[in-house]
């Protein structure tokens, strides 16, 4: 048995939706749902929850590529099997969560993943850098200007004793997106690496008839770009588009909207560096990122310029910011124009902002500090 | 298909993080067409560019969503992946798994697929990367046959929803969040397979206000715990942790020294409502000033928790910034129960009531944050048949121009102007 071609249709099961999530829960969370009291980092990675029953769940926290294979999935299976009766959960930040019942359950566990090399960093909780959430780029995306899994791991080999420790004055969560669409929340992290494109769409004016609808993809433009044009294809004369560069702002949309649009280019693309968002309502209210960094170069296999940024604005901030103050609370408190004087980042005029409502970030106040930017 | 040289990646396979491209190359040894994703990634690092072509409509039968095609534009070179289909699969809420169901699925996919995975895509689906259009409905009948699963949503559709651990593991959440994600998502199956909107449209359940889903930044629905009581307080405990016989903010500061803890500057000043303070070694609240941002729980947990009286806020029109910029969600519904025993409800309602506006009248590619912004949030709770109130803003309009109805205005709008000239001359 399996699937006829002959008969597509026959015994065809649809709209099944995801599994019941209670059959792969562990015991002692079955039994606790609803009940915990409190909980405590007892160790960098390492969690524990505390049940009004007097139950207790050790969780063991660790780093994961995202990018991962069905044998690396075996081997946290294998994992699970022996410490965890078969159970795990990942978490939305692409980390893996291995959980036991007993304290005297945690270092065996720990122990096993210590053997295996550095597949299973333990880390990521508590006031430290966590796993970066981020997308596909250049291993399976049309869109991307750089890679994602690249960067990432140049980024968290730099960064890792961040990863393992809790010393910063609160979480820093970092992001990358490859593109403006932002697949994940890179728009409200603490540091996001998104990536850029800045040469505007050639129109591949022998394809763009069989592939595009023209209207949507003048539609598609933002900033009212993209306009009806006439063009010369083998003698005939086709209807096609034209791009006034002036009004481009390389977001790529008449690209997802016509592939006779490509804009990607090994030059033209690279990264930008935002700062300052956040999503919990703690404290201040949830954040946008900002841009402070307009352009880094594309350089694999290990983005030097990225991971040095990354590292420069986090470093400055760990030494700079108070207790529970995240990234975006320390700018605004210190000033921005303080920000880019103690990150060392040059002030340029692409961060301040000419799109839409960008007067509501323009400054209308005589408060300001003197930093070296007044001359 | 043979190995290709890869020295850009190798040198992804130094330093402490775990490295994707020894994973595949690991992989690569009993699924050869890995030795081709090395290589055309390897090329993309040489060329500063993506080799994969624009989209290709491929799909199972029935359903508009779930796949999302892709070919490569080095088919000669890399054989392996001229096809490289993506398929999303609905994850399990909370993203909990046993190793039996996990390895069923790997099986699965190194039968008819790559072997390569992201655990997870942002919107939380399980991402199997890379298969050929062929082995599509045979992977799809023995997911649904052999594995009682299912695809998730990609498109113009209802995104697979996700949800924060909630109660299952955390003393915060508010709500069961893992039971209303597993209801509605089985609830809007149809929307989720078959795109009918303008748009895509998520959902995101968080237990608490401190959202560890991200709903508030990403989702058009953003479903986010919250109580309207007291938050309850252990005495005992505040003076445990002024004691420094518990960790602050649950041992997450423990990799510093930043002093001796202190309740006052730690807390009290730092409680954005300034709604606390000390009677003797009495922790006090005043709860009707609170606004609920929990860095007072968050910083001792074992003597504070959210009240008792357990609900939801619900924020409208989250989105990252293509096109018209991002958007954090609006507050709609300042608290609604969410409870299994009237199944939903309240929040069906809402969403239904969403749904059937925004698909009349939301433009091709329009997210609902964006229809709100076009029409105007007072012309949005009007149509949702929501009052107003103060707590929808942050702060009133600092201009007059207010689009009055011809109804509030006495007499309406209709005037003669030969009996105004009568009394005015021109």
């Amino acid at each position: 048995m399996g699937y006829n071609p002959d008969k597509p249709m026959e015994g065809r099961l649809t709209d099944l939706g995801p599994p019941h999530y209670e059959q792969f829960m562990p015991q002692v969370i079955k039994d606790n749902k609803g009940k915990w009291l409190w909980h405590e980092i007892v160790q960098p990675g390492v969690l524990m929850h505390k049940s009004e029953t007097g139950d207790e769940v050790y969780t063991v926290r660790v780093g994961s590529a995202r990018l991962v294979t069905c044998q690396f999935i075996r081997e946290v299976c294998e994992i699970a099997d022996k410490h965890c009766e078969g159970k795990l959960r990942f978490t939305t930040r692409n980390n893996i969560e291995f959980m036991v019942d007993a304290k005297d359950k945690v270092q065996p566990l720990l122990d096993d993943l210590a053997s295996r090399g550095n597949r299973f960093p333990v880390g990521g909780t508590g006031a430290g850098v966590t796993n970066i959430v981020h997308t596909q780029g250049w291993i399976h995306c049309h869109t991307p200007a750089t890679d994602a899994s690249g960067p990432v791991k140049a980024v968290m080999d730099e960064l890792f004793e961040y990863f393992t420790s809790m010393t910063l004055p609160a979480q820093v969560r970092i992001a990358l997106a490859c593109c403006l669409n932002m697949c994940g929340a890179v728009h409200a992290s603490d540091i996001a690496i998104l990536g850029i494109h800045r040469k505007p769409p050639m129109i591949d004016h022998k394809r763009i008839t069989g592939v595009c609808e023209l209207p949507l993809a003048i539609a598609s433009c933002p900033t009212g770009a993209v306009k009806p044009a006439k063009a010369e294809v083998d003698g005939n004369e086709i209807k096609t588009v034209k791009v006034t560069v002036e009004r481009c702002m390389f977001c790529g949309n008449c690209y997802t909207m016509c592939p006779a649009m490509p804009l990607a280019d090994p030059d033209g693309d690279g990264i930008a560096i935002l700062v300052g968002g956040k999503i919990s309502n703690r404290i201040s209210a949830p954040k946008f990122s900002k841009l402070v960094i307009p352009f880094l170069p594309n350089t694999p296999p290990r983005w030097p310029e990225v991971v040095e940024a990354v590292k420069t604005i986090l470093e400055a901030y760990a030494k700079d910011a108070k207790k529970y103050e995240r990234v975006g609370e320390w700018a605004e408190r210190i000033g921005w124009e303080s920000f880019f004087e103690k990150c060392n980042i040059p002030f340029t005029e692409k961060s301040i902002d000419d799109y839409r409502l960008a007067y509501n970030t323009w400054r209308t106040t005589t408060q300001f500090k003197f930093t070296s930017h007044v001359k | 298909m043979a190995k290709h040289e890869t020295p850009l990646l190798d040198q992804l396979e130094t330093g402490p993080w775990p490295s994707f491209v020894t994973d595949l190359k690991k992989q690569a040894e009993t699924k050869p067409e890995v030795y081709d994703i090395l290589g055309q990634l390897e090329l993309s690092y040489e060329d500063r560019i993506t080799h994969w072509k624009h989209g290709g409509i491929v799909g199972v039968f029935g359903y508009g969503g779930g796949i999302v095609g892709r070919y490569s534009d080095m088919p000669e070179k890399f054989p392996g992946v001229q096809h490289f289909h993506t398929i999303r699969v609905a994850q399990p809420a909370s993203k909990y798994y046993s190793s039996d169901n996990l390895r069923a699925l790997m099986t699965l996919w190194e039968k008819h697929g790559s072997g390569v995975t992201n655990f997870h895509g942002s919107t939380g689906d399980i991402i199997l990367l890379g298969t050929k259009t062929e082995n599509l409905e045979p992977f799809f009948w023995d997911l649904t046959h052999e594995l009682g699963q299912d695809l998730g949503g990609s498109g113009s559709n209802l995104r697979t929803p996700a949800c924060c651990l909630g109660s299952s593991r955390c003393e915060w959440s508010c709500y069961d969040t893992q039971e209303v994600c597993y209801q509605l998502t089985l609830k809007y199956q149809d929307e989720i397979h078959r795109p009918a909107f303008p748009y895509k449209f998520k959902f995101k359940f968080s237990g608490c206000p401190n959202d560890c889903v991200a709903a508030i930044a990403r989702s058009d629905i953003s479903v986010i715990g919250t109580w309207r009581d007291e938050i309850r307080i252990d005495q005992a405990a505040v003076k445990e942790y002024v004691a420094g016989n518990y960790p602050a903010n649950g041992g997450a500061h423990s990799g510093r020294d930043w002093g001796k803890f202190d309740l006052q500057k730690e807390v009290i000043d730092i409680c954005p409502t300034q709604c606390m303070w000390l009677e003797g070694d009495e922790l006090k609240i005043d709860d009707k000033e609170c606004t609920r941002c929990m860095h007072c729980i968050n910083v001792m947990p074992r003597a504070l928790r959210p009240g008792a009286e357990q609900g939801a806020s619900i924020l409208i029109g989250a989105k990252a910034p293509i096109l018209e910029g991002a958007q954090m969600s609006t507050l709609i519904i300042p608290f609604m129960k969410i409870s299994k025993d009237d199944e939903y409800e309240d929040l069906i309602e809402l969403i239904e009531k969403v749904w059937d506006w925004w698909m009349e009248i939301g433009k091709n590619r329009e997210r609902v944050g964006e229809t709100m912004q076009r029409v105007g949030l007072p012309t949005f709770i009007k149509v949702m048949e929501i009052d107003p109130i103060p707590q929808m803003i942050k702060e009133p309009r600092s201009n007059p121009y207010v689009f009055w109805n011809e109804e509030e205005v006495p007499g309406g709008f209709a005037r003669d102007i030969d009996e105004f000239r009568a009394r005015h001359k021109a």
